[in-house]
């Protein structure tokens, strides 16, 4: 018996036209009318805007660009009707490499540019192998050895000397690629089977949760080290690396567990019914589509874990926040808060914004209809 | 289809074996006292009404859901919690299900190698080779770049029985295959298994497709209340049912 006739695929009939799709935008009045002025109230609100706008815009770009100085000292700065953008630019090395050593600042430098080419090069999913693995523990051993000194005749630099974005950075880059794992770790083990594993799990997440990032910090350099044996010191920013590690992580947690929750059973039952094991099924088949769900709030955690590193400064490390904030006790720039806070808040923002346009693109990618 | 290998049992190794096989769901009794025996290259075609434990059945054969009392060996293998076993059962017995449940994060040719990579270690080239075959078997294979989202409903279960067979698998179990089909598209799926079944492949179908029982079928089975209430030939069975239950089932189901 021949079965195959049914399964041939059936050719669409040739079309007489090519017909276009209709045009449903015509130019900017089509976009504007469409966009800004269907119906009374986004007319209204639209009207609202661009009056408040003309109300703000012209006054700050008055303050921040026409009026402003930029490469003054202090008491030319005072003199001025504008912003005084001279409170960024004569302290910019301080606010960026903090208390490092002046004649030593393209060390911290080259490491920060060593890690964005990582970063970088890793948006790729292309890149996505294990020689990219290699590549980071490389790219780490250098930035270590840069930032340490000590070897092939680098000056060795105290680690209590470090501060201001590279500080920000290590703290970030690596408080986020390290909880993150953990945290998909900690949600597979809620939801084990083995009790003792699931309670842990649980207790250690509800804890975490309920307290906050400050406490972590605090119990990390203040407490714990009385617990230590006499001599034994841990380095403090190691110490507020692990207490994000572990705070993020549990969040994390909780979002991956809502993403495996989301899961449909016959994923599991599928990839179960021939065979995988439980850590195949997992990797190959649950996590990445969990994953997948879970990008937008997973980068929600991990921009306010971001910004949350600016938290470090109680425990007395000079992140970038902080190193701004000691640029103005300095008499001759005390009184120019917003030039400083406006310039740490484009730093935040360019971090921030590039995580989550990456996440965008990176949900793009992964549609697969 | 040759007559007599139809009625005929196939004469050989039994490799599914059910011995008063009970179980329950919470308090609810789903499968009481099931005695099964199948033999290799045989077709069983299951029926009976929604909720009668059909798919209950055959998902004890490779233990996605477990049985609580009597016996189930599956190729010489006896299901307990020992899970490399319950592994090396899934791997030989292959499963079709009513909603495709194919990979949405894969292609398609992905979706049939992942098994022969990952659970029978078989080189990355080759498996995406026997795929590729699979593929063309089912009349499908120009579809292989795509995603499962991409398919219609006929060309996901094609893929589905495709990335079963790719495993090799000694045994095949279908749980209503064609029902979440729209009707243009059940000939293509039957006609798929029909080939499989004159290849000689042993299966387990859960179905209604009576037009299929009749064809393929060594057996056909009755379920009811989570009983085996009746089992015999196509011939027998669609002519001259016994139980008063299945004759007012096939007068539901064939109208
Ligand atoms: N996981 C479960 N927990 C509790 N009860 C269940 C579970 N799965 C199935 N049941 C119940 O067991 C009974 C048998 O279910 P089963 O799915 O085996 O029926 P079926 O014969 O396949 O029906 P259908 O033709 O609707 O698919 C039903 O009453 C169902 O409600
Ligand atoms: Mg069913």
């Amino acid at each position: 018996m021949k079965t195959a006739d049914a399964t041939i695929e059936q050719q669409p009939p040739e079309p007489e036209e090519d017909i276009r799709p209709p045009v449903t935008q015509i130019g900017v009045i089509g976009w504007v009318r469409a966009n800004l002025f269907n119906g009374w109230f986004n007319s209204v609100l639209t009207l609202v805007t661009l009056y408040g706008l003309g109300k703000i815009a012209p006054p700050f770009f008055r303050w921040a660009f026409i009026d402003s100085v930029w490469l003054t000292d202090g008491r030319a700065c005072r003199a001025a009707a504008g912003a005084c953008w001279s409170v960024v630019t004569s302290n910019f090395r301080f606010i960026i490499f903090g208390f490092y050593p002046y004649e030593l600042h393209w060390r911290p430098l080259a490491a920060m540019l060593l890690l964005f080419a990582l970063l970088f090069y890793s948006r790729d999913r292309k890149h996505w192998k294990k020689s990219l693995l290699y590549l980071w523990i490389g790219g780490l051993c250098i930035m270590g050895l840069l930032m340490r000194g000590g070897l092939l005749g680098l000056e060795p630099v105290e680690s209590t000397r470090w501060g201001g974005l590279p500080l920000t950075l290590l703290l970030s880059v690596f408080g986020l690629t390290a909880a993150y794992p953990l945290g998909v770790l900690l949600a597979l083990g809620r939801q084990s089977r083995l009790p003792g594993i699931r309670y842990l799990c649980i207790v250690y997440i509800e804890m975490i949760r309920g307290v906050p990032l400050i406490s972590l910090l605090f119990m990390g350099s203040i407490i714990f080290p009385l617990f230590l044996p006499e001599g034994i010191t841990i380095n403090k920013i190691l110490r507020a690396q692990v207490a994000i590690i572990l705070f993020t992580a549990a969040y994390i947690a909780e979002v991956v567990r809502g993403g495996l929750q989301g899961m449909a059973k016959g994923q599991y039952e599928a990839a179960e019914s021939m065979g995988l094991n439980y850590f195949l099924t997992m990797r190959l088949i649950i996590l990445p589509q969990a994953l997948k769900i879970i990008i937008p709030p997973t980068v929600s955690i991990l921009i306010s874990a971001f910004k949350d590193t600016s938290l470090v400064v109680i425990i007395a490390l000079f992140d970038v926040l902080k190193t701004s904030q000691t640029v103005l006790s300095n008499p001759e720039w005390m009184g120019f808060s917003p030039e400083v806070y406006i310039f740490v808040a484009i730093l935040y923002f360019l971090g921030c914004f590039s995580m989550s346009g990456y996440s965008r693109r990176l949900e793009r990618e992964l549609d697969t209809g | 289809m040759n007559e007599e290998t139809k009625i005929q049992r196939p004469d050989e190794e039994v490799i599914i074996e059910i011995k008063g096989m009970h179980k329950w769901f919470g308090d609810f009794h789903v499968l009481r006292d099931i005695d099964l025996e199948v033999r290799k290259r045989e077709r069983i075609v299951i029926c009976g009404p929604s909720g009668s434990g059909k798919s209950t059945l055959i998902r004890c054969i490779n233990r996605l859901e477990e049985h609580q009392r009597g016996d189930i060996i599956v190729d010489g293998i006896a299901l307990t919690n020992n899970v490399k076993n319950i592994e090396k059962i899934r791997a030989e017995v292959g499963m079709v299900f009513q909603h495709f449940n194919l990979f949405p994060h894969l292609t398609i040719v992905e979706n049939l190698a992942l098994g022969p990579i990952w659970v029978r270690k078989i080189p990355k080239k080759e498996a995406e080779e026997t795929a590729m075959y699979y593929l063309e078997k089912v009349q499908i294979a120009e579809q292989a770049q795509k995603y499962p989202g991409q398919l219609s409903g006929g060309q996901q279960q094609r893929v589905a029985i495709a990335r079963s067979l790719c495993m090799a698998p000694k045994v095949m179990l279908f749980d209503e295959p064609t029902s979440a089909l729209d009707p243009e598209m059940i000939k293509e799926v039957l006609d798929v298994m029909i080939e499989l079944a004159q290849e000689g492949m042993t299966m387990i179908v859960v179905t209604h497709e009576m037009g299929f029982a009749r064809s393929v079928a060594h057996r056909v089975m009755f379920m009811d209340f989570g009983k085996i209430v009746e089992e015999n030939t196509p011939e027998a069975f669609f002519n001259n049912p016994q139980h008063e239950r299945t004759k007012l089932f096939l007068s539901q189901i064939l109208h």
